[in-house]
């Protein structure tokens, strides 16, 4: 899928769209003309490695930072324009959980919805404990936030961005030091939300985490955007190939040939040799076989090989702990 | 986050009800002196400004005599008059320990926001960034109001536990009855809350500069020690009128009969000054710069 293609649900109707976006910091550019694309209702994984301008896109987005060109649509709306009648229908986490030490967590949470212009005082309370409630913490909801261990700031944080109801929730990083029982919580926490309208826009560097609760996914590297799509486009977009095991290897190979593959060998194994070819799509895979068996070329083994989402990650990511220049 | 609680939030309504009128500052202006009043640092500066006048009531209890003339202006009526305790405690807090306290709180206000982090989050609830600076500089008035009464309050009760309490002699030579020299000490700390309105509007300022609030703290701290100096200096006799310490001692005119408002009027003038251009510098600051803390 390339990067500038869009789910096919009409443009007026995504949730978050930008163009163009683009963030330069001096010579930099930390975000290079991206055109997100999020459909409303997706689960939306917002992948890249360290550094590849996901947290700046983040904010660029809730127009906490203003973009060098481009613009950005939340909502059906332009932002940073129109931020007051955005942002009270967004719930956000960005770059980690920041909160008042010297306050407990409920009172944090008043505060933060206090800054709120349109949210409700005489609900206050109640949205308040719910949240709390929501994200495991009513117990801890009046000890000062200063005792917290990192999870539970964690959890802090996205009970704030769970204080109305939201229709959009951009949640940086929401596993970020969660044990392995809170990232589960997280997980089913994105789903139940999603079941109920909220579209929920999550930036990782983990694609198993990726995997497990979203439905669409864009990837970052430095700074651009080089895929995006429904999980199932994207893994469709990774290459398949053919791999035969046969004693025919020469005779195979003209056949892949005359079928326009590009045949190469691969180890041979005690049965015979084997032979890959990419399959680019112009002939079924399985027809592949009966032009192999017409032509005499005796088969002993045939399978089909799909590149992985995790292959085709580190195929746009680049391997390694290089963190993107 | 157990399956078994309810999606929707209770009594949250199904969409932020973005017709009710536009809603003032004011849950955010109750929220911004929660959090300032109910800050330990707050409060630690409130007490170092409260031991002024406790220092001053005890030393002069404690040594026989205080030779007319000598020290503070006032120091040497306290033993007749506990109230002096009050004025003379004002006077020797008006060049350092007042900007002191009140450039740490003036500073804090942006800087400190953004250095917790909370500053995103304010601004993404959304507090909108004229509110919060609004706020903000409101709170940094209210602790500038809060700090002169302090001085007063303590010195007006150190000086009645360890001093006699009767009737003041004005500057003018009328006397006025202890009542009426209560209600002076309340104009005098009008006269200062006025007298720092200027500096906390600077430190509003550099504190959008910045997202280490010591910096934009101690910046503020200097320039009003720089301001006083250069007020001292006959060279810069030109400029005196415009440096908003000027009159930072002129509120001697409270204590005259009747009550003299040159100074206070020429003050209040100067100070609206230094909040309207300072308060502009904030504004261009803060409504253009990107939030990366």
């Amino acid at each position: 899928m390339n990067p500038g293609s869009r789910p096919d649900t009409g443009n007026a109707a995504l949730t978050i769209e930008t163009r163009g976006l683009t963030k330069r910091f001096g010579h930099q550019l930390a975000v290079d003309a991206v055109d997100l694309a999020v459909p409303p209702g997706s689960v939306f994984g917002f992948l890249g490695p360290n550094g590849s301008g996901k947290t700046t896109t983040i904010r660029m987005l809730l127009g906490l930072a203003a973009a060098t060109s481009g613009t950005v649509n939340l909502l059906g709306m332009d932002m940073p324009g129109r931020f007051q009648e955005v942002l009270p229908r967004v719930g956000a986490l960005v770059e980690g959980p920041a909160f008042y030490p010297f306050l407990s967590g409920s009172a944090n949470l008043h505060r933060l919805d206090a800054a709120g212009r349109h949210t409700v005082p005489a609900t206050r309370r109640a949205r308040v404990d719910a949240a709390l409630e929501r994200v495991g913490l009513a117990h801890a909801a009046r000890k000062r936030v200063h005792a917290y261990s990192l999870g539970m700031k964690q959890r802090l944080g996205i009970a704030n961005a769970l204080l109305s109801h939201r229709d959009l929730l951009v949640l940086d990083e929401p596993t970020n030091g969660l044990d392995p029982q809170g990232t589960r919580e997280v997980r089913h926490l994105v789903r139940s939300l999603a079941r109920n309208g909220t579209t929920v826009f999550v930036s990782s560097h983990l694609l198993p985490e990726v995997e497990q609760m979203c439905t669409h996914a864009a990837v970052m590297r430095a700074g651009r955007l080089v895929a995006q799509g429904s999980l199932a486009e994207l893994r469709r977009a990774g290459s398949t190939r053919a791999r035969i095991l046969t004693p025919d290897a020469g005779d195979a190979r003209k056949v892949l040939l005359h079928l326009g593959l590009e045949p190469a060998d691969a180890a041979a194994q005690a049965e015979g040799g084997v032979l890959v070819a990419d399959l680019d799509g112009s002939i079924p895979a399985e027809d592949l076989v009966a032009h192999l068996v017409a032509a005499g070329v005796r088969v002993r083994g045939f399978t089909v090989e799909r590149e992985s989402l995790e292959d085709r990650f580190v195929a746009l990511t680049g391997e390694g702990f290089d963190v993107a220049q | 986050m157990p399956s078994s609680v309810p999606a929707e939030v209770p009594g949250a309504p199904a969409v932020p009800d973005l017709a009710l009128p536009r809603r003032s500052g004011l849950s955010l202006m109750v929220s911004e002196l929660r959090v300032l009043f109910g800050r330990r640092r707050t409060w630690a500066l409130l007490l170092a400004l409260a031991a002024i006048p406790i220092l001053i009531a005890v030393a002069v209890r404690l040594s026989s005599s205080v030779p007319a003339g000598r020290g503070p202006a006032f120091l040497d009526r306290i033993t007749q008059n506990g109230l002096f305790v009050a004025f003379t405690a004002m006077l020797v807090s008006v060049p350092l320990f007042l900007p002191l306290t009140v450039g740490v709180v003036a500073g804090d206000t942006i800087a400190g926001e953004a250095n917790m982090g909370t500053l995103r989050y304010l601004l993404v609830a959304p507090a909108g960034r004229v509110r919060l600076l609004l706020v903000k500089y409101a709170a940094a008035l209210t602790f500038c109001i809060a700090a002169p009464l302090t001085v007063a309050a303590a010195g007006a009760a150190a000086g009645a536990a360890l001093f006699p309490v009767g009737p003041v002699t004005l500057l003018s030579g009328d006397v006025i009855q202890p009542g009426e020299a209560g209600l002076r000490m309340l104009l005098i700390a009008a006269y200062l809350a006025v007298s720092l309105a200027g500096l906390s509007a600077i430190g509003l300022f550099l504190s959008t500069l910045t997202v280490v609030p010591v910096g934009a703290m101690a910046a503020t701290v200097v320039v009003s020690v720089v301001s006083q100096v250069a007020d001292q200096l006959p060279q810069l006799e030109w400029l005196h009128p415009w440096l908003f310490s000027h009159y930072w001692l002129g509120f001697g005119d409270m204590l005259r009969q009747p009550v003299l408002w040159d100074a206070f009027g020429r003050n209040a003038l100067l100070q609206t000054g230094y909040i309207a251009v300072f308060g502009a510098l904030a504004y261009a600051r803060f409504t253009t710069r990107d939030v990366l803390s």
